[in-house]
């Protein structure tokens, strides 16, 4: 861990919530991805069959 | 070969299959090196303490909240002039990642500005602008969710962005014009290729902006994919209440 001396917090803070950003978005985005893919599957069999 | 051809959905969707696992493994790379060298490798500044380390994060997100809101323009222009569904449906996978990422820049800007410039907020003109750019954004989020035909979503957003895009070239180019308000110059000067930032804190600076451009790319291309998705869903299942 690098000495981050009195702004430790500030770094801390911005780096904490910039990555919990980016992993909701990353998270998000494979979920809907996910669920679009299964429910056009489905639809898609549903017809054929 | 015409890049026209990608208008089509499979031909995209061919495509952004193939290129998407490198993309992805490049960014998760960059995105890792960069931070971690940024935060880890590189010493404090001597006006500015270890609140530099926060640039790896502030800048690259900053840089992107706007070329997201360029890519958009020029999606939604070819949505309106050759109403490619597409490009209408790129830029509305844009819209969340561009909103995240000034989210980001405005967020840790004011963290790196509490104890820098002694305010969390100051009405500056590059800050105001960039809030005005979140609003745009998630007006322009909430204007896709609001209109139920999607040709006419696409319209009515592809405006919003074309009026929204004035508030982009203000949070890149408002520091050069107006020469008023806390924040400084631009570190990274695209047009003249200058820069302000030492060797030491450049390069993980660099490798952190190629991250989160990639990111931003790989991002894009699986949220298109999936509103392509999502809009056969919907067309099918009208298909099968004709049918009915």
């Amino acid at each position: 861990m690098p000495e981050l001396g009195k702004y430790a917090t500030e770094v801390m803070a911005a780096y904490g919530a910039s990555l919990l950003l980016l992993a909701g978005l990353v998270l998000l985005t494979l979920r809907k991805g996910r669920r679009a893919r299964a429910e056009l599957a489905k639809i898609e069999a549903q017809r054929r069959g | 070969m015409s890049l026209w051809e990608y208008a089509n959905p499979v031909k995209f969707l061919g495509l952004s299959a193939r290129v998407q696992p490198y993309l992805w493994a490049a960014a998760a790379i960059c995105v890792v090196v960069g931070l971690t060298w940024g935060f880890f490798a590189t010493p404090d500044d001597y006006r500015q303490g270890s609140t530099v380390k926060i640039i790896y994060l502030h800048v690259p997100a900053a840089l992107m909240a706007i070329n997201a809101w360029f890519m958009m323009l020029v999606t939604s222009l070819i949505w309106l002039i050759r109403r490619h569904h597409v490009s209408a449906l790129a830029a509305k996978a844009a819209a969340p990642v561009g909103l995240t990422m000034t989210l980001i820049a405005l967020v840790t800007g004011a963290i790196w500005g509490q104890p820098m410039w002694g305010t969390w907020w100051a009405w500056d003109p590059r800050l105001t602008s960039f809030l005005i750019l979140f609003l745009f954004y998630l007006g322009y989020i909430a204007l896709w969710e609001a209109v139920e035909d999607p040709d006419t979503a696409a319209d009515l957003t592809s405006v919003l962005c074309l009026v929204g895009s004035v508030f982009a070239i203000l949070s890149r180019y408002a520091v050069n014009f107006w020469n008023q308000g806390l924040h400084q110059g631009t570190s990274v000067p695209v047009a003249t290729g200058g820069r302000t930032v030492a060797d030491v804190f450049w390069y993980p600076l660099l490798i952190s902006m190629v991250g989160f451009g990639l990111l931003f790319l790989s991002l894009v291309l699986y949220r298109t994919g999936t509103e392509i998705r999502l809009r056969r869903t919907r067309a099918l299942l009208a298909r099968s209440r004709k049918d009915v």
